[in-house]
């Protein structure tokens, strides 16, 4: 009986100090711990999640559509190309994911099913008609999460965040986690953007150029390309330029009119990298073309002499610059009253390149660290006020033994930080609630124990007896009852997201732990006084 | 010795049809709610519904009505505010899923930072919700609360007997129905976490339910000559105080998360209250009448 004690009072012991060593790094002390402490000990602890330490949770949809779309559209001037080098007149058009050549005529139906073998015809009748191959398709919707996954990867190295989680989901979604970001609106542009560079010369001649409002307020551009449907030149489109006043911090949009063919694309660029004006001391992105960009610049610039040119970044207008002379050497200036911070945005998206396909943002949660901080407060003050409520609850109905089911309640706390700690578990707002919850089952097996005793207590047995038949036959209950939150804690974990996971995971932790302190802790108390000397009456 | 109830001898099971009443409007209401929900006429919130919520908060205090003008007159219509004036917070919902995210939350901190301009602020949170996602999360909750009632079905009739199962999993489900009637009633907002709460509860409400089987079991062992609703009604009366007093002290700690908790967990902390409340409620005037009324052979007769 007295080793069987001594054994279980070890076991309590080393588990508390367990717990403890675990759970230091979580609290103020950690910092006065020795250097070889810090190394090589636990030091991790806890992980805050992303709602309570600020941060985003970001979810894209690639539009895998799009890839097999701008794949086409290259497939089609390749095709023209081929058909041109063979000496063989053809014209190829694309709508949407078709591409139509015509005329139709042996020579061409051979040399195009020669040369393309992923193009799967589609029409070969009177009129040519081929799209890529479903096998072909599917490869390119693939290739191009994956793309998107490395580029952004790419772009948030360069940003700069600590710990950040990039992962599929899925077949075409991508999940980003940043936590401790301080300006989202920063990190969800720099991420989300397409980032495709194109240039295109603005048609300042047309007669509905001159049409065009002024500025519009932001969220109005949907109004005025439905007003100019149809009645601007069918080469031309209508862009918008972005002007923010930097003093109210205001957005209003500038209608620009644009040739719809680019006369040049951001593929062609071999870097990216900001500089300061010297004159207004206002930063911009200057960016140097490889050799046939070089060549197709200048050619462009020459060709357009005193027209402008809207230099333009997913479909946003930067700015629309008159061209002066012709420009040789490959180097180019994007300018348009940025921030520093956004200068260099633009310069590190421009570098990691553009993503293959636009993606869809599906979810955004994004907190800021002063919510957080105010959670972790609340649930403090709550958890706190909860538990002396439970404490002093148990001490007036059940005397003794309440004082007894308190320190298990104790052990029920410590244990359950210390194991989050050695799992660096993530607590979430939720998972604050889980914790606060298993505060106040944890007496509930006490309860069903002490209920138990005092049934045997009325039965007529001694008080050692009543301990120990109380424990035997409250076991089962007490362990049908864990299982059962268990199983919906369970449940919880499988279906729920990030935050209800935490809760999950602190709620289960939290039950497991309660059936080690009722059944070996508040037991062993027991039977230690017992020891002693034989009761003669229990307080309960 | 401090007893509750001492020596308590109340006809629970006597009571069943009155208790029928009641938890047949309860659910009713939460079977309402749930046709409401599919239909999305319900208050559904962000997570499920889809949409834009946007937390702000300002340095100064502001009247929700001038914030309401603001934003209307900035050309949104379809959106619901609500206030927390200890702190200046405003809370902001759109539940319009159908344009592209990030254009609402722009567009109304364009609209603040032009109509206010001398109230500055901070964005507390932002949630953006998609559709396609809240349409995935729904179909999650729906089959997260299927999942977890079949378990404990499973579990129980397998502890007890498929008898026992049924009654435990019908207080449950009782109890789940209640608690989203309720909220339904009261026009709060159902999401995710009440969903969460919702769960919590399933599994600590069967924990009373549990309680009481586990009694009726033993005494039906023992006391073979006596009838299973006098057995049932015995063992009811004398596990009564430890349910009580278990569900008191869930009922505490929720009850200081309610109080003290803080913004986020307001709602969970409610459910929590109504489900415990219900929840054992459930477990003596609806889990062992049911069980009574099924009918079949004496359970744990001896062979």
């Amino acid at each position: 009986m007295k080793k069987n004690i001594l054994w279980r009072l070890s076991l309590i012991g080393i588990t508390i100090v367990l717990a403890v060593i675990f759970f230091l790094p979580n609290t103020p002390g950690f910092q006065y711990m020795p250097e070889w402490w810090r190394q090589n000990m636990p030091n991790k602890g806890i992980v805050l999640g992303l709602d309570l330490q600020g941060g985003l949770h970001l979810v894209f949809e690639v539009e895998g559509d799009k890839a097999v779309e701008i794949t086409t559209e290259r497939y089609a001037s390749r095709l023209k190309e081929l058909l041109a080098k063979k000496k063989l007149t053809a014209d190829a058009t694309v709508s949407g994911l078709n591409i139509t050549v015509s005329p139709s005529n042996p020579d061409i139906k051979k040399a195009i099913e020669d040369g393309f073998p992923t193009l799967a015809p589609v029409e070969t009748g009177s009129k040519l008609v081929y799209r890529l191959s479903d096998k072909e398709a599917k490869r390119i919707k693939d290739t191009s999460a994956d793309q998107a996954l490395e580029t952004i990867r790419n772009r948030i190295d360069q940003f700069g965040v600590s710990e950040p989680t990039i992962h599929r989901q899925g077949e075409n979604e991508i999940v980003v986690q940043l936590p401790g970001v301080k300006d989202p609106k920063r990190a969800i542009d720099l991420i989300g953007k397409t980032a495709q560079l194109e240039f295109k010369i603005v048609d300042d001649e047309a007669k509905m150029a001159a049409e065009l409002p002024q500025t519009i307020s932001s969220g109005e551009e949907e109004k005025i390309l439905e007003q100019f449907a149809g009645k601007i030149p069918e080469n031309t489109e209508i862009l918008f330029e972005k002007k923010i006043n930097t003093e109210t911090g205001v957005v209003r949009k500038i209608p620009i009119m644009v040739k719809k063919q680019a006369a040049l694309t951001g593929d062609l660029l071999s870097d990216a990298k900001v500089n300061i004006d010297s004159r207004f001391s206002e930063p911009y992105v200057s960016i140097s073309f490889n050799d046939a960009g070089a060549k197709t610049f200048e050619d462009v610039t020459a060709a357009n002499v005193k027209k402008r040119m809207a230099i333009i970044l997913d479909n946003t207008v930067y700015s629309a610059p008159v061209i002066q002379e012709r420009i040789a050497g490959g180097n180019a200036q994007i300018t348009g009253s940025f921030t520093m911070e956004e200068a260099k945005d633009l310069s590190i998206v421009l570098r990691a390149g553009a993503l293959p396909a636009p993606m869809k943002m599906l979810q955004n949660v994004t907190v800021g660290p002063s919510l957080g901080r105010d959670s972790i407060e609340a649930g403090k003050m709550a958890g706190m006020i909860g538990t002396i409520a439970v404490v002093i609850f148990m001490i007036i109905y059940y005397r003794l033994s309440g004082v007894i089911a308190d320190f298990a309640l104790f052990l029920n706390i410590v244990l359950l930080l210390g194991a989050m700690a050695s799992l660096n578990a993530t607590l979430t707002m939720p998972g604050i609630a889980g914790i606060i919850l298993a505060i106040g089952m944890a007496v509930d097996s006490n309860v069903l124990m002490f209920e138990r005793m005092r049934d045997e207590l009325r039965a007529g047995k001694t008080p050692r007896a009543a301990v120990d038949s109380g424990y035997h036959k409250a076991f089962w209950t007490i362990f049908d009852s864990h299982v059962t939150t268990l199983i919906t804690a369970a449940v919880l974990f499988q279906f729920g997201t990030g935050p209800i996971k935490g809760f999950a995971v602190t709620l289960s932790l939290g039950v497991s732990i309660n059936l080690f302190t009722a059944l070996i802790g508040t037991k062993s108390v027991f039977d230690i006084i017992n020891s002693k000397r034989e009761l003669t009456k229990l307080s309960i | 010795m401090i007893e509750l109830i001492k020596n308590p001898h109340i006809d629970f099971l006597g009571k069943k049809y009155i208790a029928f009443i009641v938890s047949g409007i309860l659910s009713v209401i939460g079977v309402i709610a749930i046709v409401q929900i599919a239909t999305g006429r319900a208050n559904l919130g962000i997570d499920f519904a889809g949409g834009t919520a946007i937390q702000f908060k300002f340095e100064k205090p502001v009247a929700l009505h001038n914030i309401r003008v603001a934003i209307e007159s900035g050309g949104l219509k379809d959106f619901d505010l609500q206030d927390l004036p200890s702190e200046n917070k405003i809370l902001i919902r759109v539940k319009k899923a159908d344009i592209k995210l990030g254009r609402i939350s722009e567009t109304i901190e364009n609209i603040l930072k032009e109509k206010m301009p001398d109230n500055k602020y901070v964005v507390d949170s932002t949630t953006e919700i998609g559709p396609k996602v809240g349409g995935r999360l729904r179909a999650d909750a729906a089959k997260a609360v299927g999942v977890a009632i079949l378990g404990i079905l499973i579990y129980v009739a397998f502890r007890f007997q498929f008898k026992f199962g049924v009654g435990a999993t019908i207080a449950t489900f009782h109890d789940v129905l209640a608690v989203l009637g309720l909220f339904f009633i009261m026009g709060r907002e159902i999401n995710l976490i009440l969903i969460t709460a919702l769960l919590t509860v399933a599994g600590y409400s069967l924990t009373d339910t549990v309680v009481v089987f586990d009694r009726i079991r033993e005494n039906l062992k023992t006391r073979q000559r006596e009838s299973v609703e006098a057995v049932m009604n015995m063992s009811i009366n004398e596990v009564l105080s430890r349910t009580i007093i278990t569900s008191m002290t869930v009922l505490l700690t929720s009850l200081a998360l309610f109080f003290f908790g803080g913004e986020v967990l307001h709602d969970f902390s409610l459910a929590m209250i109504m489900g415990v409340i219900i929840g054992t409620y459930s477990s003596i005037f609806v889990a062992s009448p049911v069980v009574l009324l099924w009918g079949g052979k004496r359970p744990f007769a001896k062979k």
